[in-house]
């Protein structure tokens, strides 16, 4: 292979990785920002995704007989799934947080996902479901354009949420919740609106990601959140839990990490260590972060009172 | 003094009780009552009651979630499986003397129980340097990691050892039909939980829930203890992972231990109440039994689960019984209205 090969090898397995690593961290933001704000690792945000992926799937077919192009079925899923967010926050996590310890709010997470899981497989079906052509671009530049797409979509996003937590009310008061809940509270904030509004924008992301996986994969099941939840929230540790910039970074660094340590471990390392082995290298990412620097690239040293 | 006798007549209560049980399954087994299916079922209680109790050491009792159990359960259940192979393949090639199964069983799961035990200690090491969410993840990523790696071991897949292909299930693993040594094992397993909760080192245990730091100002090592707790739970969990594997399908496959399969066992501590070891064993044996009997609900099962388990959390967040442990002597005490001393003979005529 000549160093031309390598190197065009090398970059499309970035792109491949920012791809990847742009959906990680659409779903990283939910769990920073739900931590954040309630110091509370959602476990069903893995789901939300998988809720927003089965609206796509009913959604797209109605919108191509509608005429109408297909990714509109995308609000829809954002609507579904924001609802599907603040419904979870309020039934479940709300009356748990009112007396609950963190022990019990974390296991109500963990049930609620089963929930989720279990509802759908009760309603769908446990067979993976094909999901219609959303989007289907020329390739551009040698990469395809689906790929290039989702890492727009991605940035995007990601720089339209920035741009809300930085400089509207509603962002400011969200940072100011996760700051001090007491003190924005004496500032008249009206912090169970917040909650509920950070619940909201966090499942609304993970619909825009689920419509990020399937343009690549086509695929629903009722599983789908668990492995991409799980490596969604090591990219929000890996970036600092709580710290929004941190969830974006960290989700784009696994996504690259994930696609080059398929690409290239086995070479590496002689065929011992495959590329089978690539999400317990990404597991083994988030022990060293929790061992080295527990609050991640990002996030800032709290101490700790007696 | 009294308190001492009183102790000695409860343990021999319980000894009783449990030897009650044990003539009660050898009636029911030799009337038939114990078909392969009935067995399985049996076995599955057992493993699940060592499971729930193990890890109820961990969250009950440390009070710290641990998301990765069935990682060590894994460890044990794949460690006796190549073991038993071993050894069997052995006896076949005339190079070891022939043992029963039992015994094979037995050298089998203290292995599997002693690696599974390294390996609590090896990742209690470094994970429980963290508390409360950050050691739910850790525990979460290690356990994903012993998955990630069985199912690429390539003699932990096909026939084993030598000639096996990672991906693959592990086959041909002793069938360990004797319900009454998993029955003993499992009683066992429970009993030296029970005394080490109820040790010196259980209450150093307690005291570090309570308040770490309060407990490391008084002089307790917290890190030794937390390492402790969390191997020895290991360890347990590597022996309900002994009887998994010998449960008498003959095969283990990676897929059996993934995160939800740890999430099982966390639902039936969290019902049963952390810190309570009886509303672990119970909740363990219902939830192995009903699944069964509900056949035909078998769809809803999960949803029922976590529902169950969010209005548990929302309105009794301790669980069904908190963290009371039945105790068959002040149960026989309290029928009787005896003094402590008068009520054992009574008692003793009871059960028998």
């Amino acid at each position: 292979m000549s160093v031309v090969d390598g190197l065009t090898l090398f970059i499309q397995q970035v792109i491949n990785g920012l791809r990847v690593g742009s959906v990680y961290a659409l779903i990283a933001l939910g769990y920073t920002m739900v931590y954040g704000i309630i110091r509370l690792i959602n476990f069903a945000h893995g789901d939300f995704i998988m809720v927003g992926a089965y609206s796509l799937f009913f959604t797209v077919p109605l919108m191509i007989s509608a005429g109408m192009p297909a990714w509109l079925s995308v609000i829809i899923a954002v609507a579904v799934c924001a609802t599907t967010g603040v419904l979870v926050e309020k039934l479940a996590y709300k009356p748990v947080r009112a007396k609950g310890t963190k022990m019990s709010a974390l296991i109500t997470a963990i049930a609620m996902s089963l929930f989720l899981e279990n509802l759908a497989q009760t309603l769908f079906g446990a067979n993976p479901k094909q999901v219609g052509t959303i989007f289907s671009l020329p390739m551009l530049l040698g990469f395809s354009g689906n790929t290039l797409l989702t890492i727009l979509i991605g940035v995007v996003v990601m720089v339209g949420l920035s741009l809300y937590v930085k400089y509207t009310k509603g962002g400011q008061a969200m940072r100011a919740v996760s700051e001090d809940k007491n003190a924005s509270m004496l500032m008249g904030i009206n912090v169970n609106r917040i909650i509920t509004r950070t619940f909201a924008i966090g499942s609304g992301l993970a619909a825009i990601a689920s419509l990020m996986y399937i343009v690549q994969y086509n695929q629903v099941t009722n599983m789908m959140g668990t492995m991409l939840g799980l490596k969604a929230f090591v990219a929000a540790v890996l970036g600092g839990i709580g710290n929004i910039p941190g969830a974006m970074v960290g989700g784009l660094v696994i996504g690259i990490v994930e696609s080059l340590s398929k690409a290239y471990i086995s070479p590496l390392t002689g065929g011992i260590i495959t590329s089978a082995f690539s999400d317990a290298i990404l597991f083994g990412i988030l022990i060293i972060v929790l061992l080295v620097k527990p609050t991640g690239i990002m996030g800032e040293k709290t101490g700790e009172k007696v | 003094m009294n308190d001492k006798k009183n102790r000695t007549r409860s343990l021999l209560v319980s000894l009783l009780g449990v030897c009650v049980l044990g003539v009660v399954l050898l009636l029911v087994d030799s009337f038939g009552g114990m078909d392969s299916y009935i067995r399985g079922i049996f076995m599955q209680c057992c493993f699940a009651v060592i499971m729930a109790t193990s890890l109820n050491l961990v969250m009950g009792y440390l009070g710290q979630i641990a998301l990765g159990h069935a990682g060590f359960m894994a460890v044990g259940a794949y460690t006796s499986a190549l073991v038993t192979k071993a050894i069997g393949l052995g006896i076949k090639a005339g190079t070891i003397a022939p043992i029963s199964n039992v015994s094979q069983f037995f050298i089998g799961m203290l292995c599997g129980a002693l690696v599974a035990a390294l390996f609590g200690l090896l990742v209690g090491i470094p994970a429980l340097r963290l508390r409360g969410d950050y050691l739910a993840i850790i525990t979460l990523g290690f356990g994903e990691i012993i998955r990630v790696v069985i199912q690429n071991l390539p003699f932990a897949g096909g026939k084993g050892l030598a000639n096996g292909q990672a991906g693959q299930a592990l086959i041909g693993i002793m069938k360990m039909n004797n319900i009454y040594i998993i029955f003993a094992v499992t009683v066992v397993s429970v009993a030296i939980m029970l005394a080490f909760v109820r040790s010196k080192f259980g209450r150093a245990i307690i005291a570090i829930r309570e308040d770490d730091i309060a407990a490391s100002s008084a002089g307790l090592n917290v890190t030794y203890y937390k390492v402790l707790t969390f191997t020895v739970s290991a360890f347990f969990a590597g022996i309900a992972g002994a009887i998994y594997a010998h449960r008498g399908l003959g095969t283990l496959q990676y897929s059996d231990f993934t995160f939800l399969k740890s999430t099982d066992y966390v639902i039936m501590v969290v019902l049963g109440g952390m810190g309570s070891m009886t509303g672990s064993v119970i909740t363990a044996v219902l939830l192995s039994v009903l699944p069964e009997m509900l056949r035909a609900f078998a769809q809803y099962r999960m949803l029922l689960y976590s529902v169950i388990l969010v209005i548990m959390m929302i309105f009794r967040p301790i669980g069904l019984f908190g963290n009371y442990e039945f105790s068959l002597y002040h149960l026989l005490l309290k029928w009787f209205r005896k003094k402590p001393i008068e009520a054992e003979q009574s008692a003793a005529k009871g059960g028998a």
